[in-house]
């Protein structure tokens, strides 16, 4: 009987063991997949250089306007992300304190957002255009994926903020001020570098993501430099790029992908190591 | 004084605003897709958009039964090859390998799950595609151009394990460490106490895992649309191409205003993604929102 447990137990210590590390060997070779296809093939006109004419079948030019509208995009994006957010954040851990089965049906809802498709923010994003009579263009795109990472910002956020020791908000109260300043003066304070991961993890999804500004930001081959303007964005720059019978412009998708990745890589390295300073620099 | 309170009040009337434009957010988008999708609504019924098999958007005809079933079949397949393997990874990882390993693979998880997913799509390309055309549908004795349902499920999968494996852990690690004391100490081995006390215990942490890992395959879009072959038919082989609800709306954008009703009949597939979704979402969220409720 003890022999039988015995063998089980080795059985399934060596199956979730492969399991395990066939996992992790999966991952590992996307990752090197991606920067082995991709270094052999990135130059220094890729990053400095926008399309020209026949870039699309094989001509000179780089990926430079897709860069840009990208970070522009995430940019704005996160901004107005920033705007909405933080306060939302800090009204769920200021005022709605006392009050936990509101704090808990507000983030179950906060949560389940987070898991809507991209795409259907995207077409919502489609419609929301075409109500205000707009066309696809930066601020389209920027309003789209403000949408998008929202959810994520106020949730990062919030889950810094729930940390945050009652004493010191309460402490605060006592002092005399009201429930926004100690939010604004006191919460926002000891929770300024969760805030920081917050806003950059939501700036890595923003940056990544095609299927919402498919429809909304459109596409072009120059910097915009409105906010009416279309905007090329780097995720869809590597889909239309690899969907060329061409190997050459196939080859450049290859480059702006190792791109792309290294960008969100070091939004989520630096996300990571702000979100261990914070655990250091708080009062407790 | 006064000015501080009426700082205040218009501080406070901010961030609430903020906070209730964000929680019917849901509401709004399902709103408006709902509205968008209303002209459809006119030429046909509920039950025969969704279960017809004819797509003629020229000749004003929308079945949405091959996208339907697409979707269902890839995400079907992906959670197959994904919820075995993380969950068993999961075990792995928080019962018998060392905490250096776990210490290592956190980091290394969460930046998988950011990774975009145009990058999976393309690594999808390169190797899952000539995989499954060139290597396993020859063995099938099957000619297959690669681009097809498996393709599509595999690279799903591959996706959704960052994000599964995340969960799983994260439930695992919220069992009691006394509990399992109690199981060693009954003189239950390492494994029983894994059966009979982690997996138990984390039950509505695994199913909801689970269930998210699920609507995630379900509304991901681009990675499967460079995948899947996107061709409109009803297959059960996992060797021919297949065409998901999401690949549908980001294929057909381009045409959507210049054929009549195709707007909203887009507009009607992100609607279905979006109630299932969220759907999906809310059910196994309430999970876990009950299962700490009653935590010891």
């Amino acid at each position: 009987m003890r022999n039988g447990k015995t063998i089980e137990e080795k059985i399934f210590k060596i199956l979730t063991g492969v399991a395990c590390y066939s996992l992790i060997a999966i991952l590992g070779y996307i990752i090197f997949i991606i920067f082995r296809k991709g270094f052999s093939y990135l130059t220094i006109e890729m990053i400095t250089q926008l399309p020209t004419g026949g870039y699309y079948y094989g001509g000179e030019g780089g990926v430079l306007n897709a860069i840009a509208g990208s970070l522009y995009i995430a940019g704005g994006a996160t901004l107005i992300a920033l705007i909405l957010g933080v306060p939302a954040a800090l009204y769920i851990n200021s005022h709605l304190i006392r009050h936990k089965k509101t704090q808990n049906t507000v983030r179950y809802i906060l949560d389940s957002l987070w898991g809507i498709p991209s795409i259907v923010y995207g077409a919502f994003g489609f419609t929301l255009m075409i109500w205000l009579g707009m066309s696809a263009s930066l601020m389209a795109g920027i309003i789209t994926v403000a949408f998008l990472i929202t959810p994520i910002v106020i949730r990062s956020f919030d889950e810094v903020l729930s940390t945050i020791p009652k004493g010191l908000h309460e402490a605060s109260l006592a002092l005399g001020s009201t429930r926004s300043q100690t939010a604004f003066k006191v919460l926002l304070k000891q929770g300024f570098s969760g805030l920081i991961t917050a806003v950059l993890l939501a700036f890595g999804r923003g940056i990544g993501d095609a299927a919402s500004v498919l429809f909304t930001a459109g596409y072009t081959d120059l910097i915009p430099t409105n906010l009416d303007e279309p905007a090329a964005t780097l995720p869809l720059s590597i889909f239309f790029q690899l969907s060329s019978p061409i190997p050459a412009v196939r080859e450049r998708a290859y480059a702006a992908a190792a791109i792309l990745t290294i960008i969100v890589l070091i939004i989520s390295l630096s996300a990571r190591f702000f979100a261990k300073r914070y655990s250091k620099s708080n009062l407790k | 004084m006064l000015n501080k309170t009426i700082r205040s009040r218009i501080t406070d009337s901010w961030m609430l605003t903020a906070l209730v434009i964000i929680l019917f957010l849901p509401l709004i988008i399902g709103l408006a897709l709902f509205l968008k999708s209303i002209p459809l609504f006119h030429i046909s019924s509920l039950p025969c958009l969704l279960f017809s098999e004819d797509w003629a958007p020229n000749a004003g005809e929308f079945g949405f039964w091959p996208f339907i079933y697409s979707s269902l079949y890839v995400t079907a397949l992906s959670f197959v090859f994904s919820a075995p393997l993380c969950l068993l990874a999961a075990i792995y990882l928080t019962e018998f390998a060392s905490k250096r390993l776990i210490q290592i693979m956190h980091p290394v998880i969460d930046i998988l799950a950011g990774i975009p997913s145009v990058i999976y799509g393309m690594w999808g390309i390169l190797v899952i595609v000539p995989l499954a055309g060139e290597i396993l549908a020859p063995f099938f004795n099957i000619k297959s151009s690669g681009y097809s349902v498996l393709a599509g499920g595999i690279v799903l999968a591959v996706m959704c394990i960052p994000y599964m494996l995340n969960m799983l852990i994260e439930s695992f690690k919220t069992v009691p460490y006394g509990l399992k004391e109690a199981a060693f100490s009954l003189g239950a081995t390492h494994w029983e106490t894994i059966k009979h006390v982690l997996l138990r215990k984390s039950r509505p942490g695994i199913l909801s895992a689970f269930g998210l890992g699920l609507a995630k395959a379900f509304g991901e879009t681009l990675a499967v649309m460079m995948v899947v072959g996107n061709v409109i038919q009803i297959t059960g082989n996992p060797f021919k191409a297949a065409y998901p609800l999401p690949a549908l709306i980001a294929n057909n954008y381009g045409e959507m205003l210049s054929i009549p009703l195709y707007d909203s009949a887009l507009m009607f597939a992100a609607l279905i993604l979006l109630i299932v979704v969220l759907l999906i979402n809310l059910i196994f969220r309430y999970f876990i929102v009950s299962s700490h409720a009653v935590k010891i």
